[in-house]
């Protein structure tokens, strides 16, 4: 993958600078005309061969999509035609024969886009999985892999064109008629990289219509932009050093250090991910383009179902309605509840489907984070620990019922500690090298006890110095202090409410402190000029 | 309607059904909720909700979820 | 009252820019008191006075020439561009900025630096390339030397390349913030000290002893611009005996010269005639560089043939300049004078220390 296209790249930088300039210079109607030729030239830069992927999905989607809409559109002048002469039977059988042809576009469309999505993503997985079979049954052969690079924002756009494609089967929206506005909806250059992974019904009115430039645009997206640069270049990347040495050498560090490994790396994939979308949704902001927050601040969540409502929300919600209700309602899943019912009586009866559609879901979401059995792990894990929480919803009430506790601080301080904690430790599974390494680690941190070794300066041997530690603990003390303020309402309309003075002391210290303390570049090392001569 | 409510009630016995608009939008009923729900419509008034109309409009109040049941009765 | 916001804004942002250009002077290393290397070619800016001989090349002209004495002995006047590893194409864009300020008769290049084709080390071309100002010949010189991942813009901005530095700040910083003290003397850099070479490592074998096409190409250039603007170049490998100078590159070298009516001296093989011994007296770090002894020599050999041979006119007799080396003249001495009495008091030059 190129990375000369991230967000943290110069390149990325000029090219959004220019993108401002020209986009506000050029007729407005040409606006959405310029942002596609934005999106593509932006997709060329990292990596030309990649293109040929975005327009087979582009086009195979407006294909299926055109057929299904004119599907409905026959029908439509059908029904109407005959109004009188169709009995109720007839139009019935006339509806569905409809839907089933329209339902044969539809999976056209997903089985070619999950098909890319799959091969590419996936193909060396399963090859892996495959031979790894075939060794254990004593078999000589192996496959071989797969040379397939990974085109960027692949999941999202493809997940994103395919929430596109369903809504239209389900004649939530017409379809698109114009192929270079599909493009766009599918290209939006800002989500390509990190998410988030908008509707159409949300995003296409906000993207095609005319845009008048205001100064508040341009001040609350830059605001924003600054924001999410803070995160990633102060935070985000100076802690990412720690958490690799933490992480990649599991053997060392144990016990103490693997908590620490799991805290910095809560930190930092926090710091690293929201930072990602405040650019996103920081740069459309500057176009004048709407994008539905993806964060609402999870780590205040209460519980894990509430933690999952508020991380990552575009990702969990696409599950929700395109998958986890899908199968939830499907006929013969809804027969096998009854089933249950009758078997098992009332009460077990009717949770044992939602559970099953629970770890299908979770299932697929530990695989939409990589193609690694660490993340099916963590997925399933994810599921197991939301059913355990429904299971144990009856002891929940009797504790509320019995300790009136329930909205007193210290109790509420203790949900959201835990529901971080318990986050963390499923998030292990993510970035240690494999299954067994993220027990061993986490089984560490119980039975090996080196919880002194934290103050014998060993913190200070992770590639951190303590002006680093400095750095992020005042980022903590202000990620906190934003997340308070935000409880209440939008920062930025509160800091817009202050005197001028203020607001541009906070400028000029944000834009300062980036730049001096991001931790980008090659980074200097002094003994690296030392000149010796050889 | 009365059935609808009982069932709904049997879900959480502490929220008013009668009178809240807002069951989705408050975060009341999650998607357990809504599957257990949907199947439970299921079994009693013999109707599918299908995926698509599983909207927050369709959920916020019971007279919402009533009329949905109604329609897609009719329809059948 | 629109008016006056737009103002506040103007000035928010100019105010913005300029402390950001003050933490930029304040976060680049500012090579004073180690590291000094980094220093060389900024000082080059300083000189108010023409020169007859410009040098250039890398350590093995600006360690082992002293122009102080090409002055006092000679009145030959002369500079030396060069720093830490400068490649070839270094010096020629340094003699292509050189030629805006002035006209030399003579132009030295040394030619130990043919042997990389390529840019080597970031931080060795950020010694050199820093110290430039701004110009064309500073814009080809960055694009000739950037390395794989690096970016112009950390040039041009190199708050980007140094930031980091924040948290190793030191009162030097702040000292040396707007007015640096000088370190060379017309670009040499003075060591007193010995240690001479006791034994040679052998040699290793290369496996390709042709020079680079590429350092060829800048050669090449150099003669040409040489010619373009009537100046003598003269081409010379320094007396020092490491890095190993190659037979091959010797031939080459000789070539070269025959072909393009060059003077080429290798002093190497006028060991007896200059009177450097590196196993006695005249090298402070076993035979890699000269020290002030040997360099004192060398220059004493060399300025005689530079001024023979291409008929360098004597200065030392012309008021104005005289006063100008005078001063250069005073501060050598008293630079000898500290070293040698840093080296008196503890056994070896302590502001070095941390250089090797």
């Amino acid at each position: 993958m190129g990375d000369n296209m991230l967000f943290t790249s110069y390149s990325f930088i000029i090219f959004i600078t220019v993108l401002f300039v020209v986009y506000y210079l050029i007729p407005r109607k040409y606006q959405w005309m310029l942002l596609l030729a934005a999106n593509y030239l932006f997709y060329f830069l990292s990596g030309p061969k990649f293109l040929i992927y975005i327009m087979a999905t582009t086009v195979s989607t407006y294909f299926a999509g055109n057929k299904i809409g004119s599907l409905y559109n026959e029908q439509e002048r059908y029904l109407s035609e005959n109004k009188g002469s169709l009995s109720r039977e007839e139009k019935k059988e006339y509806k569905a024969k409809m839907k089933s042809r329209q339902w044969k576009w539809l999976l056209a469309c997903l089985l070619f886009n999950f098909g890319i999505l799959g091969v590419i993503k996936y193909a060396n997985f399963a090859i892996a999985n495959v031979n790894y079979l075939l060794q254990a049954f004593g078999s000589d052969m192996q496959l071989s892999f797969l040379k397939l690079a990974l085109p960027m924002g692949i999941s999202f756009y493809t997940f994103q064109t395919m929430g596109y494609i369903i809504d239209v089967y389900r004649g939530k929206y017409p379809n698109e008629k114009n192929i270079f506005k599909l493009a766009l909806f599918v290209s939006f250059f800002p989500q390509l990289v990190q998410g988030p992974i908008s509707r159409y019904d949300d995003l296409s009115q906000t993207l095609y219509k005319e845009h008048p430039f205001s100064y508040k645009n341009l001040s609350f997206g830059l605001q924003r932009i600054m924001w999410g640069y803070f995160k990633k270049l102060v935070i985000a990347d100076r802690i990412l050093v720690a958490v690799k040495t933490l992480i990649q050498d599991p053997e060392t560090y144990q016990g103490a250090f693997a908590l620490v490994g799991m805290l910095f790396y809560a930190f930092q994939l926090y710091a690293d991910f929201t930072g990602g979308i405040d650019i996103t949704i920081g740069i459309a902001e500057v176009l004048d383009i709407r994008l539905k927050e993806n964060f609402d601040r999870p780590y205040f969540s209460k519980n894990i179902v509430e933690y999952w409502r508020r991380w990552h929300i575009s990702m969990g919600t696409w599950f929700r309605d395109y998958l986890f209700y899908p199968i939830s309602v499907w006929k013969p899943m809804l027969n096998f509840s009854k089933f249950c019912r009758n078997t098992l009586g009332d009460a077990i009866g009717k949770r044992v489907p939602v559970y099953i559609s629970t770890l299908v879901v979770w299932f697929a979401t530990g695989l939409w984070h990589g193609a690694a059995w660490n993340f099916i792990v963590w997925g399933l894990a994810n599921g197991i620990v939301i059913i355990i929480s429904q299971e144990l919803h009856p002891f929940y009430e009797w504790f509320h019922k019995k300790f009136d506790v329930k909205n007193k601080f210290g109790f509420r301080l203790f949900q959201v500690v835990r529901t971080v904690l318990l986050m963390s430790c499923l998030r292990m599974f993510d970035c240690y090298r494999d299954v067994p390494t993220t027990f061993r680690a986490f089984w560490s941190m119980f039975t090996v006890f080196n919880y002194n070794e934290l103050f014998n300066g060993s913190l200070l041997k992770l590639g951190l110095s303590a002006a680093d530690y400095a750095v992020l603990l005042m980022g903590l003390v202000v990620l906190i202090t934003v997340s308070l303020i935000q409880r209440t309402g939008s920062v930025r309309e509160k800091l817009a409410a202050k005197p001028q003075l203020v607001r541009y002391a906070l400028y000029y210290c944000l834009i300062i402190v980036i730049i001096v303390m991001g931790a980008y570049g090659i980074g200097y090392d002094s003994s690296q000029f030392i000149y010796n001569q050889f | 309607m009365e059935r609808l409510i009982e069932i709904l009630e049997e879900l959480h016995p502490d929220v008013d059904f009668e009178s809240c608009e807002s069951l989705i939008d408050d975060h009341i009923l999650d998607s357990f909720d809504i599957i257990t729900l949907i199947s439970e419509i299921s079994a009693e008034f013999d109707v599918t909700i299908p995926a698509e109309e599983i909207v927050p409009e369709n959920f916020n109040s019971a007279k919402a979820l009533y009329a949905l049941i109604k329609r897609l009765s009719d329809d059948e | 009252m629109k008016k006056r916001r737009i103002w506040i804004r103007i000035t928010a942002v100019c105010c913005l820019i300029i402390s950001i250009f003050f933490l930029q002077k304040l976060l680049m290393p500012k090579y004073v008191t180690s590291i000094i290397e980094g220093s060389l070619i900024e000082e080059y800016y300083r000189e108010k006075t023409p020169h007859d001989v410009i040098f250039i090349g890398d350590c093995e002209v600006y360690e082992n020439i002293s122009p102080i004495t090409l002055w006092e002995k000679y009145g030959i006047t002369s500079f030396i561009r060069g720093s830490a590893q400068q490649l070839i194409w270094h010096s020629y864009y340094l003699l292509e900025e050189t030629l805006k300020y002035e006209k030399p008769k003579v132009v030295v290049f040394n030619v130990l630096s043919m042997k990389y084709n390529e840019p080597q080390k970031e931080e060795y071309n950020r010694l050199t390339l820093d110290g430039m100002r701004w110009s064309m010949s500073k814009v080809k010189a960055i694009k000739a030397s950037m390395m794989e991942g690096e970016s112009f813009l950390d040039y041009v901005f190199p708050i980007l390349r140094f930031h980091s530095r924040w948290s190793e700040l030191t009162s030097e910083d702040f000292k040396y913030l707007f007015k640096k003290d000088k370190v060379s003397h017309n670009g040499y850099y003075m060591r007193v000290d010995v240690k001479p070479v006791t034994s040679v490592p052998k040699p290793r074998k290369l496996a390709d002893y042709r020079f680079g096409d590429n350092a060829w190409h800048y050669l090449d250039k150099m003669v040409e611009l040489t010619k373009k603007h009537g100046i003598e170049l003269v081409l010379m490998k320094a007396p020092t005996i490491y890095p190993h100078w190659y037979d091959e590159w010797e031939q080459q070298i000789e070539e070269y010269a025959e072909k393009h009516d060059l003077m080429y001296i290798n002093f190497l093989e006028l060991m007896e005639e200059t009177g450097i011994d590196l196993t006695t007296t005249d090298t402070y770090d076993a035979g890699l560089h000269l020290n002030k002894s040997g360099a004192e020599k060398l220059s004493v050999y060399f300025g005689k043939i530079l001024q023979d041979t291409f008929g360098l006119e004597d200065h030392r007799s012309d008021e104005e300049l005289s006063l100008v080396w005078q001063e250069k003249v005073e501060f050598y001495r008293q630079m000898a004078e500290s070293q040698y009495n840093e080296l008196k008091e503890y056994g070896y030059l302590k502001r070095f220390r941390n250089n090797n």
